[in-house]
């Protein structure tokens, strides 16, 4: 009954085209973002905000990146960890060659340098789709990480092969990243960059740019045919796609674990975000967060269900346990609702307009 | 109609000589004709004729062997689509070739992304220049949803559409991007009687209303009939007859065409 859009009339098509058209919808992004901002930070204990809340907006912010790109432009890549291992190595040899660099900067300019590298190997793209393609990002996948394990340079000569990221402040005072870096500054800082991040994503696919790349999905010939370049439009994507990708890689790095090897973005990094995507719902901006709060929370969600059930129980058999009902639920909701979280979120909301009638 | 036949200018598009051959298959044998402005020509012809091969070639997918075409005064033997695009010819597709994911509106809009040229830093922000942009093409979209009547379905993603819409919204992406030379590919293909008398309205709609070169293919005779002003025919990727509706129904090498001819 409150979810109604009756007697709200838009009188300019600017308020029609905005991303939240109807008021409920505003109401309820505006309360969500007030408990993200205000209500987490003070109530959440450490452990929520470094094990749940800061992975979910790191991964949350590839899928966006992975979404771009599979999701609007049709594009199937595999690359993903490699181009996050990118962002976070050109990170940390900006954060390190030039130390007076503020960290948000040496954070976007990662997400430039990635997306130069996603030129380079969407360029293929031109030619092959589908599967294929996705074999030669594969390939991506394996030299980029072979190139920050094979050359010291990356890690600025340390014996380990391990980064560690500097410390930074954000602003005087509040680091965030190193040691001296709070869980909470860092969630706070986090929640505003992806969100910003976010809104820039959805302007770019509402827009011309996001157009041409669902024209490309959907139909290439026909795309041709009304002006659009498949060369522009494919490897915009790639470059967009990166640099978010690359900015979440850095962030990872720096934020979420502090430290990290270049095996830490081995191919299971690429295919867990891949599921995200799909499982979120591929073109959904929102779906992005929805796919990466299901597979970050899922598993640990698992792991502590059983552990209550049962105090006694190893840990061998709670890992395998829940591997396996997260693959089984993965199988199941992909059968249920295929078109992922964000069909259902949509679903949900078209029943409440009607509701109390069917329809 | 006479208005119509009033409004006819100078050649707009000449085709000169144009062969086309897949392999040994000869789709196109030096094929002539011409296509002057504010007229809406027909392409008719059996199964196979090479109707579809042509408009292929007129607007730069298919790269013929030999021929030249000029448009607008430029003589070229081949081009890009998007160039074509560019310089005003736009076109819709034997099967229909909407992109199923986006909605009506967004359909519309992908017409005039030729338009649009804030660069994507706007773009991202949304704001300021790319939003007056944006909204300025929102209202050409408007213009054209009105025309077609197709007010309704603005947000329906067009998968969900049935075939005579589908048909109507590849229609409005064509116009949206407001050509000078419009190829339709059988746009009454599948319809019923009532769907092909609207099409029949819009079409001669847009070339009374926007001035719109037309030259489409169709299957249906009291349609060619009625809305061409001039028709011409292949057989076999050759031109075998060039006039006005009545000449060319009473030629005898169209008829022994459609009909076959005992040798």
């Amino acid at each position: 009954m409150l979810y109604r859009e009756a007697g709200q009339f838009k009188t300019d098509y600017a308020a029609d085209q905005a991303i939240f058209p109807i008021l409920q919808d505003r109401i309820f992004l505006g309360l969500f973002l007030l408990l993200a901002l205000v209500a987490v930070p003070l109530l959440a204990n450490e452990y929520w905000l470094s094990t749940i809340l800061i992975p979910f907006l790191v991964f949350s912010l590839a899928a966006i990146g992975l979404n771009l790109l599979t999701g609007y432009c049709g594009q199937l890549s595999l690359g993903t960890g490699g181009f996050m291992a990118c962002g976070a190595f050109f990170a940390f040899k900006l954060a390190t060659a030039f130390p007076d660099l503020h960290i948000a900067v040496v954070f976007l300019l990662a997400g430039v340098g990635t997306a130069g590298v996603g030129i380079l190997f969407g360029i293929p793209s031109l030619r092959i789709k589908g599967f294929y393609l996705a074999v030669a990002t594969l390939a991506a996948q394996f030299f980029l990480v072979w190139v920050f394990n094979k050359f010291p340079w990356w890690v600025n000569y340390s014996s380990s092969g391990v980064i560690s990221a500097p410390a930074r402040e954000i602003v005087p005072g509040f680091f965030i990243t190193g040691t001296q870096a709070s869980p909470v500054t860092k969630y706070v800082f986090l929640l505003v960059f992806v969100a910003i991040l976010a809104l820039v994503a959805k302007n770019l696919v509402r827009g011309k740019m996001g157009r041409s790349w669902m024209a490309i999905r959907d139909m290439d010939i026909a795309a041709e045919i009304v002006g659009i370049r498949p060369l522009h439009a494919k490897l915009s994507a790639f470059a967009i796609s990166s640099f978010f990708i690359g900015i979440a890689g850095a962030l990872w790095a720096f934020i979420y674990t502090g430290s990290v090897e270049a095996l830490a973005f081995q191919i299971d990094r690429s295919f867990q975000v891949l599921f995200m995507i799909i499982i979120g719902g591929l073109g959904s901006i929102l779906g992005s967060f929805l796919g990466a709060a299901f597979i970050v929370l899922l598993p640990i969600f698992l792991n502590n269900t059983m552990l209550a059930v049962d105090p006694s129980i190893s840990t061998a058999i709670v890992s395998h346990i829940e591997f396996m009902i997260f693959g089984a639920l993965i199988i199941l909701f992909l059968i249920v609702e295929p078109h992922g979280l964000a069909r259902l979120w949509q679903i949900t909301k078209e029943k409440l307009r009607l509701w109390p009638f069917p329809y | 109609m006479s208005e119509t036949r009033d409004r006819i200018g100078d050649t707009l598009l000449a085709v000169e000589n144009v062969s086309l051959a897949f392999g040994g298959v000869r789709a196109l044998s030096e094929v002539s004709f011409e296509i002057r402005e504010h007229e809406i020509l027909a392409i008719i012809g059996p199964n196979g004729a090479g109707k579809s091969s042509m408009l292929n070639v007129i607007n730069g997918f298919y790269h013929p062997q030999d021929g030249a075409i000029t448009y607008k005064g430029n003589k070229r033997k081949q081009m890009r689509p998007h160039h074509a695009a560019a310089t005003g010819i736009a076109r819709t597709f034997q099967n229909i070739a909407l992109f199923k994911g986006m909605s009506t509106l967004d359909n519309i809009m992908t017409g005039r992304l030729l338009k649009m040229h804030r660069n994507f830093l706007w773009q991202a922000l949304y704001w300021g220049p790319a939003l007056r942009e944006e909204m300025e093409h929102r209202e050409a979209a408007e213009r054209i949803i009105d025309f077609l009547e197709i007010q309704s379905i603005r947000k329906t993603p067009v998968g969900r559409l049935p075939y005579g819409l589908q048909k109507r919204v590849e229609l409005g992406r064509a116009l949206a991007a407001e050509p000078d030379l419009l190829l339709l590919d059988e746009p009454m293909a599948g319809m019923n009687v009532e769907e092909k008398e609207d099409m029949c309205r819009f079409i001669l709609d847009v070339s009374d209303e926007f001035g719109t070169t037309i030259a489409l293919i169709e299957h249906d005779m009291g349609v060619v009939m009625d809305i061409s002003d001039r028709v011409i025919v292949l057989d076999y990727g050759r031109k075998i007859a060039d006039g006005t509706p009545d000449e060319v129904r009473g030629n005898p090498a169209v008829i022994d065409a459609y009909l076959g001819v005992s040798h």
